[in-house]
C-alpha cells in the first residue's frame, strides 16, 4: 500500500496583483499529521483552497496516493478524500445533526424519497467514531462550536475522508475540549486518515503533530519533524526576512499623555485591558487575526459596548456610548473593511468625504456649498487623491484610493486621535506610502495615532510603541528600539519574550 | 449639492462639464424625456390633451399622490418602505372631519388633528423599525390594517360630510388659475428639495440609507434618521388624505385605499432604489406626472378603464427598466 497520501509539487497560483503561492510543494503521509503555519497572508488558506477545489492552481502538480490529479471543484475534491473544515464551519443551524451530516449526499429510497431509517443509523454509526454522544435528531444550532466541529468531522469521515484539513480548529474552543479534538486526531491517525492542521498556536501545533510546515509570504520555507524542534526555530522560520526600512518617519512622538484607557473589559468578555497613548505618537498594535485588537479600539471608538473600564481623555474621565460621542471628543476611526464600515461607495467622494464633520462646513443645519468645496478640494489635494473629480462615485475609485478617501473624512473632523485599523490593507504599493507618509505627518503635527496591524514590517517602521496581543490579551509593550520581529511574533503567539 | 446619483463628468477634476452634458447625466434625466414623449404623443393622437384646463386637472389629480410619494421617497431612500400612507391616508381624513364636524374645533384644530394623526403612526412606525427592530416591510403592513381599521372604527363605516368651506379650499380652491392642491404639491416639492440636499439631516438621510453600518461609524445616528423618516411619511400622507376629503367634501374611511403602490411606484419610477441611498424629490414627483398623464391620456383616447390598469402597468416597467439600463451604464465606466 502507497505511503504518501498526498503530493503538492511546485503549485503556483496568482490572484490579481498578488502571487499568492510560489513554487508551492508539500507532502503528507498515511495516518501522518501536519501542522501548516504562518502569519496572515503567508498562503496558507490560498493552499488549502487549491486544494479543496475552490481555486484552479496556474501550475504545478497534486498527487494523491501517487496518482496525479486535477481537482476541478469543491465535489471533486471530496469525491478525491479531500476533506476541509473551515473555520466558520459549514453547517446548516436548522438542519438536525444526521441531516447536516448528510447534506448534499442525502440516503435515499427509489431515487426520490429520503430514507430517515438510513439516515439516522449511518449518522449514529459515524457519530460513534467520533465519540460524540448526541442525539441525531438535535438540531444543530442548539449545539456548542466544539460539538459542531466534532459533526464536521463526522461529515467528512461520512464522505471517506482520506486527509482532513483543519482550519484553526481551536480558535473558538479550550481546556476540554481541545483535548477531547487531539484524541479524535489520534484516532484518526491510528485510522490511517491524516490530517493537516492549519494553527497559530504553537503550543498546539508541538502538542498534535508529527510535522511542522512554516509558510511565508507565498513560499514554503520548510518543515520541521516537531519531536527534533523548538518553537522558536519555527518563529525564525516564519519571519526570516529582511526589514528594509523604507518608511519616511520623522515624527518621534512627545512624552505628554493624552489618552489612557484603564481595565476596560469587552462585552462578552473577561480580561480587563489598560493602555494609554500620548500626543504626537504613533501606537501600533500588533498581534495575529483574532487577537482581538479591533475589537478592542471598536469598543473604545464606541462602536460595540464594554462591560467596565475607564477612558480618560487629557485626564478627565470620558463616556463613549456610541461613535457620534467618540467624535464628539476628536476621536476618528478609520476601520479594517472600508467597503463595509468605511464608505458609502453610492455616494460622491465629495459626500464621503464631508459626512463626519457636516458641523463645521454648515450654518443652522444647512450646509454651505462652498465652504464644502473648499474643504473637499483641499483634502484631495493634501491626499492626493487620484479621482475624476469630488462628484465621483466613491466606487469608481481604487483601493487605495478609497482609503485616502475615508482618512479624509477623518482628517476633516481634526482630530486629537486617530484609530487606523489595517490602513494599507487591499493597498497599492505606491498609495501605501502616500498613507504612511500622511500618518507620519499627522502625528508631526500632534496626533496621537493607534495602528492596528498585522504587517510586521509596517509595524515596526511606523511605530514608536507597539502593544502586541493574543487572545484577547496584551502580552507584551515593546519600545521602537527594541523591537524586532522575532519578539513580536513571540509574543503574539503567547509566549514570554526570549 | 450632488444628489446621491451625481455625475460623473468626464472633464478636468472640478471643473464644470458643459450644461448639455450636465442634463444629459442628470438622474432624472431619463424620467423627463419619457414624460415628454408621452406628452407628445398625446398632444398629436387628441385634441383636449394640451389644454390649460386639461394639464391643470391632470397635475391636481396627481398632486396627492404626490404629496404621498415625497415623504415615501425619503423613507426608501433610506433602505426602508412605508406601506401603511395609504391607510393613514384615510386616517388622517376622518380624524380632521371628526374633529371639524362632530366635534365642532373648527378648521385650524381640525388640520392640526390631521397632521398629528398623521405623525402618530410614522412615530409608530419608526418606533417599529428602531426599537423593535421590525423589518419596514412588516412593521408598515401592520400600521396598514391599524389605521384602516381605526378609520373604519371612528366613522362606524359612514362617510364624513358637510366639511367647513375653509377647508375644502385645501382641495378645491384655486389660487388664480392653478388648484390649490398643485401649489400645495409645488412647495412641498420645494421645500423636501431643499431639506435633502443642503441640510445636514437630509445627508445623512442619504449617508443611512447608502451604508447604514458606515454612516453609524462616521458619527451618524441612524436610528433616530430612520424615525425621522417614517414621521415625516406619516405626515405627508396625513397632508394628502386631508387635502383629498377636502377635494371631495367628505371623508371616507375607505379613501386611499392601494395609494401606497402608487406612492411607492412613483418613487421607484423617479429614480429612487430599494437598495436605498438615492432616489430624488424630484424624480419621484416626475414618477407621479408620469401615472397621471398616462391615466388621463387613456381616458382622453377611450380606452375601455379595464385596461387602463394593465397599461400602466407596463408603462411602469419599462420606465424604471429604461432608467435603470441607464444607470448601470453609467455604474459601470
Amino acid at each position: 500500500m502507497i505511503q504518501e497520501l498526498l503530493r503538492v509539487e511546485r503549485v503556483n497560483k496568482t490572484f490579481p496583483g498578488v502571487h499568492a503561492l510560489k513554487d508551492v510543494s508539500l507532502k503528507i503521509g498515511r495516518g501522518a499529521v501536519l501542522a501548516l503555519v504562518g502569519e496572515n497572508g503567508a498562503g496558507k488558506s490560498t493552499l488549502m483552497n487549491v486544494l479543496s477545489g475552490i481555486h484552479q492552481k496556474d501550475s504545478g502538480k497534486i498527487f494523491i496516493e501517487g496518482r496525479e490529479v486535477t481537482i476541478h471543484s469543491p465535489l471533486h475534491s471530496q469525491h478525491l478524500g479531500l476533506s476541509i473544515i473551515h473555520q466558520e464551519l459549514n453547517l446548516v443551524p436548522h438542519f438536525s445533526v444526521a441531516e447536516n451530516i448528510f447534506v448534499g449526499q442525502e440516503k435515499k429510497r427509489g431515487g426520490i424519497f429520503l430514507d430517515r431509517t438510513r439516515t439516522l443509523r449511518e449518522a449514529k454509526t459515524v457519530l460513534d467514531r467520533v465519540g460524540l454522544a448526541i442525539d441525531p435528531n438535535v438540531l444543530v444550532r442548539t449545539l456548542s462550536i466544539a460539538q459542531r466541529q466534532m459533526i464536521e468531522i463526522a461529515k467528512a469521515l461520512s464522505r471517506n475522508a482520506k486527509l482532513i484539513v483543519m482550519d484553526e480548529p481551536t480558535s473558538s474552543i479550550s481546556g476540554r475540549e481541545i483535548e477531547r479534538l487531539f484524541r479524535i486526531i489520534r484516532d484518526l491517525k491510528a485510522n490511517d486518515v491524516s490530517v493537516i492542521f492549519i494553527s497559530h498556536k504553537l503550543e498546539e501545533v508541538f502538542a498534535i503533530a508529527d510535522r511542522i510546515a512554516v509558510m511565508r509570504d507565498g513560499e514554503m520555507i520548510g518543515e520541521l519533524d516537531s519531536k527534533q524542534s523548538t518553537p522558536d526555530a519555527v518563529i525564525q522560520m516564519m519571519v526570516g526576512r529582511e526589514i528594509t526600512d523604507i518608511f519616511p518617519k520623522t515624527a518621534t512622538g512627545t512624552a505628554e499623555e493624552l489618552f489612557e484607557v484603564r481595565n476596560l473589559v469587552r462585552a462578552g468578555q473577561k480580561q480587563p485591558l489598560s493602555f494609554s497613548l500620548r500626543r504626537g505618537e504613533i501606537l501600533g498594535f500588533s498581534g495575529l487575526v483574532g487577537a482581538g485588537r479591533s475589537e478592542l479600539l471598536q469598543a473604545i471608538f464606541g462602536i460595540d459596548a464594554h462591560e467596565s473600564g475607564e477612558i480618560l481623555l487629557e485626564g478627565k474621565p470620558v463616556r463613549i456610548g456610541s461613535p457620534k460621542d467618540a467624535i464628539g471628543l476628536g476621536i476618528g476611526f478609520v476601520p479594517e473593511d472600508r467597503k463595509l464600515k468605511g464608505l458609502m461607495l453610492g455616494l460622491a467622494v465629495r459626500d464621503n468625504i464631508s459626512i463626519a464633520s457636516l458641523d463645521k462646513i454648515s450654518r443652522r443645519g444647512v450646509v454651505r456649498n462652498g465652504a464644502e468645496r473648499i474643504s473637499v478640494d483641499e483634502f484631495i489635494q493634501k491626499l492626493r487623491i487620484k479621482t475624476s473629480g469630488r462628484d465621483q462615485l466613491a466606487l469608481h475609485l481604487s483601493g487605495g484610493n478609497q482609503q485616502k478617501v475615508v482618512l479624509a473624512k477623518w482628517l476633516a473632523i481634526r482630530p486629537k486621535i486617530l484609530i487606523v485599523d489595517e490602513p494599507t490593507r487591499g493597498v497599492d504599493v505606491g498609495a501605501k506610502k502616500e498613507i504612511h507618509a500622511i500618518l507620519d505627518m499627522l502625528a508631526g503635527e500632534g496626533v496621537a495615532i493607534i495602528m492596528i496591524s498585522s504587517e510586521l514590517p509596517e509595524i515596526l517602521g511606523m511605530s514608536d510603541r507597539i502593544i502586541v496581543m493574543h487572545e484577547g490579551q496584551i502580552t507584551g509593550e515593546l519600545l521602537r528600539r527594541e523591537a524586532t520581529q522575532e519578539k513580536i511574533l513571540t509574543l503574539a503567539l503567547s509566549r514570554e519574550t526570549a | 449639492m450632488q444628489t446621491a446619483k451625481g455625475d460623473a463628468p468626464v472633464t478636468l477634476p472640478g471643473a464644470k462639464p458643459s450644461f448639455i452634458r450636465r442634463v444629459r447625466n442628470a438622474s432624472s434625466f431619463g424620467i423627463v424625456a419619457i414624460l415628454v414623449v408621452m406628452s407628445a404623443i398625446l398632444s398629436v393622437s387628441t385634441s383636449q390633451f394640451l389644454t390649460s384646463e386639461n394639464l391643470l386637472s391632470v397635475f391636481r389629480q396627481f398632486s396627492f399622490i404626490g404629496i404621498m410619494a415625497i415623504g415615501q421617497v425619503m423613507v426608501i431612500i433610506t433602505g426602508g418602505i412605508d406601506l401603511s400612507v395609504g391607510s393613514v391616508f384615510a386616517f388622517a381624513g376622518v380624524t380632521s372631519a371628526f374633529a371639524m364636524t362632530k366635534l365642532d374645533l373648527g378648521v385650524p384644530v381640525g388640520l392640526l388633528v390631521g397632521i398629528v394623526s398623521g405623525l402618530a403612526f410614522g412615530l409608530m412606525n419608526g418606533l417599529f423599525v428602531t426599537k423593535l427592530r421590525l423589518p419596514p416591510f412588516i412593521a408598515t403592513l401592520g400600521t396598514l390594517s391599524i389605521a384602516r381599521g381605526l378609520s373604519y372604527a371612528l366613522t362606524g363605516g359612514f362617510p364624513i360630510p358637510d366639511l367647513p368651506p375653509a377647508f375644502k379650499f385645501m382641495g378645491q380652491g384655486y389660487i388664480s388659475v392653478i388648484p390649490f392642491p398643485v401649489i400645495l404639491l409645488v412647495v412641498l416639492g420645494l421645500i423636501f428639495t431643499f431639506f435633502l440636499r443642503q441640510t445636514i439631516m437630509g445627508r445623512r438621510i442619504y449617508a443611512t440609507g447608502s451604508n447604514e453600518e458606515a454612516a453609524r461609524v462616521s458619527g451618524v445616528n441612524t436610528s433616530n434618521i430612520k424615525i425621522l423618516v417614517f414621521a415625516l411619511s406619516g405626515v405627508l400622507a396625513g397632508i394628502a388624505g386631508m387635502a383629498t376629503a377636502a377635494r371631495l367634501g367628505v371623508a371616507q374611511s375607505t379613501a386611499g385605499v392601494g395609494y401606497e403602490m402608487d406612492a411607492i411606484a412613483a418613487a421607484i419610477i423617479g429614480g429612487a432604489s430599494v437598495t436605498g441611498g438615492v432616489g430624488t424629490v424630484l424624480g419621484c414627483i416626475l414618477g407621479a406626472a408620469i401615472m397621471g398623464v398616462l391615466k388621463n391620456g387613456l381616458i382622453l383616447l377611450s380606452v375601455s378603464a379595464y385596461w387602463q390598469q394593465t397599461v400602466i402597468g407596463v408603462v411602469i416597467i419599462i420606465a424604471v427598466t429604461f432608467d435603470l439600463f441607464r444607470q448601470r451604464s453609467r455604474m459601470g465606466k
